[in-house]
């Protein structure tokens, strides 16, 4: 039995590539046929046993797509997505839906074990996570859930959300991110199947930290997956983001959105580790990754601080973003992004400044290495009655090797003259001095890179909590093999 | 007869496809310190940064060995594990990497090329603190950046600092005696004679006799135009401060 269960997860990272996400797990899967019209999505809400409202909304929002052109103003090439050949809902069979963790399909529960990514309550860790896992279209557990309702904390899939929680669900979906926003969000906002809600009550410092595994495995299949957070009245949650897709020839396309809302004097904090496939290293394969994240800053007060490290997918387009709505807040942008081979990354932040006394940080930097092309592309908008905002924007790009790109294209629109804005851009190489006064410590070339690289986007990684600070650091390590001699 | 620590013989070598050091020959042995003395421009750095590995220099023909064994074939990074060190005279700034955890990957990459186990990180840091306290460096100082900020003789001690975790077994002074005043100089040269054992050697390289009034050498070799013109005892520096290069260089030639 337990021989059986090795063999249902296959490794695929023969080849020798570093990708180790890159296994299939085979499992028997519920498949929407490919294609994309009016009856899949209503095949797609009538699985999900959604009601009538949602279903409206996604219709509404495929009329709207089908009226809109695929954006073709970042600076990244990809063969053109047939959006007829994907399917758009692929989900492992249960016979029964999971009651707990017990009932969880073994095979998934080993997938995620093989991705270090602990569902089993017990298990103590250092600091205690809360996990939601997304396979494919659906979430399949969610951890310590009881826990987390002792104090109020809403924590499930979006699915549950909607048939648990709709008065909630219905008046926050898409009023940060609206169907007409852009391209990817209104195919999103047709489509999505899956993802985390997250809901922290007035008052409430949430106990852990929580955390979305997405992981896609399905061939052919998108993935769109939808979370909302909202954080109320004087609350505070600090949110994980991981994911990773198995190693396939072909393009994955992964559209997601996230949703933020930020009450009076909340706080939230919100981390990723985008580790998708990024392809090999003659840029075959690898995800496409078309996200639209946004936090609205609604109440006085309010924060909100995405950080991010980037290092998977072979094409990201991905700019989240705050809009600073009440009076006092604030909202930060920490970014690293790494790309190596043929990856291409056009990736930044906007800030919208709108409430009075709104303040905003941006702290980006880029790596760039192989034949990989990576763009930091940044807003920063003050509004009329945004009296006295500030922003401090930092834009700095690594270049390893003469074959990479890097593009730094900072735009600014001030409409208030109180508002101070400064920005301050370097690009630079590794220099052969600083290899060469590691290597003459003993430190090897690739490790002396590692550890210079590191060195660059410690600003950046300080901000990701412990653990998720250890794998980030790992990750930049193994993104950048190769990259040096 | 032990082998010599370093024995370079008959080297020919340059940059940029200009021949630099032309029929260079040294002999040093275990417990020596040598004192290598020339004018701006003979070469010195040069001779320091090929003896070191780094890129971009050619050697066409002679001989380096280093513990009786070949070299010039070895990687810089080979070099500094064998137990060859090098004090820069310009030590270049590495932004957001601590000195201890520059230090810890260089003190475990040497400790693994020996097969011996990592160090604890608690200890290391200790050690670390304690030996920079010696030359003058407070504990706020090591948890800064490598070289980010510091002042030329920060840089200097800083440099000595790495010379007494790393504990080479052939140290390569270059011009470490540049921009340091009176008492870091000597705080620097204190802790230079600190790590000389029977077992290792110094090289210094300068062109001021200053810095020879406290780490004493062995042996002072005169340089010029790619080679050495003259050795001779301690004595040679200060003649060598007395009458000026020009003199030597010409007697030499």
């Amino acid at each position: 039995m337990e021989k059986e269960r090795e063999n249902n997860i296959k490794i695929v990272d023969e080849s020798g590539d570093k990708y180790k996400y890159g296994f299939v797990t085979e499992i028997e899967a519920d498949t929407v046929a490919a294609g994309l019209n009016a009856d899949v999505i209503r095949q797609i809400s009538k699985k999900k046993n959604e009601p009538e409202w949602l279903l409206e909304w996604r219709l509404k929002a495929f009329e709207f797509w089908c009226g809109m052109k695929e954006p073709s103003w970042a600076k990244l090439k990809y063969d053109k997505i047939d959006y007829q050949s994907l399917s758009y809902y692929s989900a492992p069979k249960q016979k029964v839906a999971p009651k707990s963790l017990a009932e969880v399909d073994k095979d998934l529960l080993d997938t995620y074990e093989k991705l270090g990514i602990p569902l089993k309550e017990q298990e103590v860790l250092a600091g205690v996570v809360a996990v939601d896992a997304v396979f494919d279209s659906v979430s399949v557990a969610t951890t310590y859930r009881a826990k987390l309702a002792e104090q109020g904390v809403i924590f499930c899939s979006i699915s549950e959300a909607v048939r648990e929680h709709p008065d909630l669900v219905q008046k926050y979906l898409g009023s940060v991110v609206p169907y007409t926003d852009n391209f990817f969000a209104c195919l999103n906002s047709a489509v999505f199947t899956d993802g985390s809600f997250v809901y922290i009550p007035k008052g409430v410092k949430c106990p852990m930290e929580l955390s979305t595994y997405f992981r896609i495995n399905a061939k052919n299949t998108g993935q769109f997956e939808r979370t909302l957070i909202i954080a109320d009245d004087d609350s505070y949650v600090s949110y994980l983001e991981g994911c990773t897709a198995p190693q396939r020839d072909e393009n994955q396309l992964h559209a997601a959105i996230v949703e933020i809302v930020v009450l009076n004097n909340a706080e939230v904090k919100y981390s990723t580790v985008q580790n998708w496939y990024p392809g090999d290293k003659d840029g075959k394969g690898g995800v496409y990754n078309f996200v639209t994240k946004r936090a609205a800053c609604r109440g006085e007060n309010s924060k909100v601080s995405w950080t991010q490290v980037e290092t998977g997918s072979a094409v990201t387009w991905k700019y989240p973003s705050c809009v600073l709505q009440g009076n006092n807040s604030s909202g930060e942008f920490y970014s690293v992004a790494i790309t190596n081979n043929r990856q291409q990354a056009d990736t930044g932040t906007k800030m919208i400044h709108i409430g009075k006394n709104t303040t905003s940080k941006i702290i980006s930097k880029g790596i760039s290495a192989g034949f990989s092309n990576q763009t930091y592309r940044g807003l920063v908008r003050v509004a009329p009655g945004a009296d006295h905002a500030r922003n401090y924007t930092q834009c700095d790009s690594l270049l390893i090797g003469t074959t990479c790109g890097s593009h730094t294209v900072p735009y600014i629109e001030n409409r208030n003259k109180t508002a101070q804005l400064e920005h301050e851009a370097t690009t630079s190489k590794i220099s052969d001095e600083q290899l060469f006064y590691c290597r003459s410590r003993g430190i090897g070339e690739e490790e002396a890179v590692s550890l210079i690289v590191n060195g660059f986007c410690k600003e950046v990684m300080q901000h990701l909590p412990m653990e998720f600070a250890i794998e980030a650091a790992k990750l930049i390590n193994i993104s950048l093999e190769g990259s040096v001699g | 007869m032990t082998t010599p620590l370093l024995e370079i013989e008959d080297l020919y070598a340059g940059v940029d496809g200009k021949e630099i050091i032309k029929g260079f020959n040294l002999t040093i042995n275990a417990g020596e310190i040598h004192a290598l003395m020339g004018p701006n421009g003979a070469g010195k750095s040069t001779l320091s940064n090929i003896l070191c590995g780094k890129p971009g220099y050619h050697v066409t023909s002679g001989c380096v060995r280093f513990k009786g064994h070949d070299l010039l074939k070895l990687s810089a990074e080979e070099r500094a594990r064998e137990g060859l060190f090098l004090s820069m005279q310009y030590p270049v700034e590495i932004p957001g990497v601590p000195i201890t955890s520059f230090l810890k990957h260089a003190v475990n990459a040497i400790r693994k090329h020996r097969g011996e186990p990592e160090l604890d990180t608690m200890e290391f840091i200790k050690m670390v603190r304690e030996e920079g306290k010696k030359l003058g460096l407070d504990a706020e100082m090591i948890k800064r950046a490598v070289n980010v900020g510091f002042s030329g003789g920060e840089k200097k001690r800083l440099e000595t600092l790495q010379m007494s975790v790393l504990q080479p077994v052939l140290a390569i002074l270059d011009e470490a005696d540049s921009g340091l005043d009176i008492d870091a100089l000597r705080v620097v040269a204190e802790g230079v004679n600190a790590l000389h054992t029977s077992d290792n050697a110094l090289l210094v390289i300068t062109h001021y006799q200053r810095l020879l009034n406290y780490i004493v050498p062995d042996f002072v070799h005169i340089y010029a135009d790619g080679r050495i013109v003259k050795t001779g005892g301690k004595e040679l520096a200060l003649e060598l401060e007395q009458k000026g290069y020009a003199e030597f260089i010409k007697e030499g030639l």
